[in-house]
């Protein structure tokens, strides 16, 4: 009976569709004009809620901006443009993919810039354990029988 | 040897750097982001008064003067906290203090005015928020610094405290009259 009811309390949560703030807007009516301005939206942040984008965002600030999104692509705008109207005003952080420049190469090239230090780090290591070590020398007559009496003197303890 | 004690520091040394970059980050409030607009003219702006009782607000009287714009809403709780201490910014004349009215009914914010005091010398009223988007407003309330020259210096985000004005706002205004 419980496992029923959170069963069905979980597909209620689920079947809430992706963005219901984007359905409550008046939609553009050229579907092609739209569904670029809804593709727009995804990528731009939300600066309310932050973690969100402005097309899954319910903050009024985000109903806001699609609709500046919207307006400017009617009236003809590259997507590149009503970005850049946007980063404008708000800063790189608008947008939630940063973009590649020198102030972001640390971030974007980092992550690839330490693996390689570490993987040469590695390669470095295996190198030189893997020379040092090689095939051991094999045992002369007088150590094989060291090593015979200290076994058996172990086997008597 | 040398060369290579150095090489075994190195992963130490990368570590400390980075501890320090995240000690930072701790004291850091990633919901504050700073203006894009620093040192950047006003954006053009005309709003009409919030009512016949206040006088309008356009981005051109911001030149001559250096001036305090607050971006405020009778709907904003966080503006009702830092209200007093407009109201004693505006009876020290220290500096010109203006506001914008955003996405408000204009009697809400009137009686709002009514209620707590009125301490903007203009008052533009931006219902629709569109002005606030062109200042790169995401909550109120803001405070931007304008400089003489009609320049963004600076953009509080939330509300100021005594601190925050004794410190920061007061200091920089000085230093932008000079």
């Amino acid at each position: 009976m419980k496992h029923w009811f959170i069963g069905v309390l979980l597909s209620v949560t689920i079947a809430i569709p992706e963005a219901v703030s984007f359905e409550n807007d008046a939609p553009l009516d050229d579907p092609v004009l739209e569904v670029r301005a809804r593709e727009l939206a995804k990528h731009i942040r939300c600066l309310v809620c932050q973690n969100q984008s402005i097309f899954d965002s319910d903050a009024d600030l985000a109903k806001d901006l699609r609709q500046i999104v919207r307006e400017r692509i009617m009236s003809g705008e590259s997507d590149r443009a009503v970005t850049g109207y946007l980063v404008e005003r708000y800063g790189d952080f608008v947008l939630l993919r940063p973009p590649v420049k020198p102030k972001t190469y640390l971030l974007w090239f980092g992550p690839a810039i330490i693996i390689l230090f570490a993987g040469a780090g590695v390669v470095r290591f295996l190198r030189r354990t893997g020379a040092s070590s090689g095939s051991p020398e094999a045992l002369n007559s007088a150590e094989r029988r060291r090593v015979k009496s200290l076994i058996s003197d172990e086997e008597v303890d | 040897m040398n060369s290579r004690r150095l090489f075994f520091l190195l992963p130490v040394i990368v570590f400390g750097v980075l501890c320090a970059f995240f000690l930072r980050g701790l004291s850091l409030d990633p919901s504050t982001v700073p203006t894009a607009l620093a040192d950047k003219p006003v954006p053009f702006f005309d709003l009409p008064p919030l009512d016949d009782e206040t006088i309008a607000l356009a981005s051109s009287d911001l030149v001559g003067e250096v001036a305090l714009v607050n971006v405020f809403a009778s709907w904003c709780l966080p503006c009702r906290v830092e209200h007093p201490l407009l109201m004693e910014l505006a009876v020290t004349g220290k500096v010109a203090l203006h506001g914008v009215n955003y996405k408000d009914k204009p009697e809400d914010a009137r009686a709002w005015l009514d209620e707590l005091g009125d301490p903007f010398l203009r008052i533009g009223a931006d219902r629709d928020g569109r002005v606030g988007i062109d200042l790169g407003v995401y909550g109120v309330p803001e405070t931007f610094v304008v400089d003489r020259t009609g320049r963004i210096r600076y953009k509080h985000v939330g509300p100021i405290s005594q601190s925050d004005l004794e410190k920061y706002l007061l200091p920089l205004v000085e230093k932008l009259r000079q």
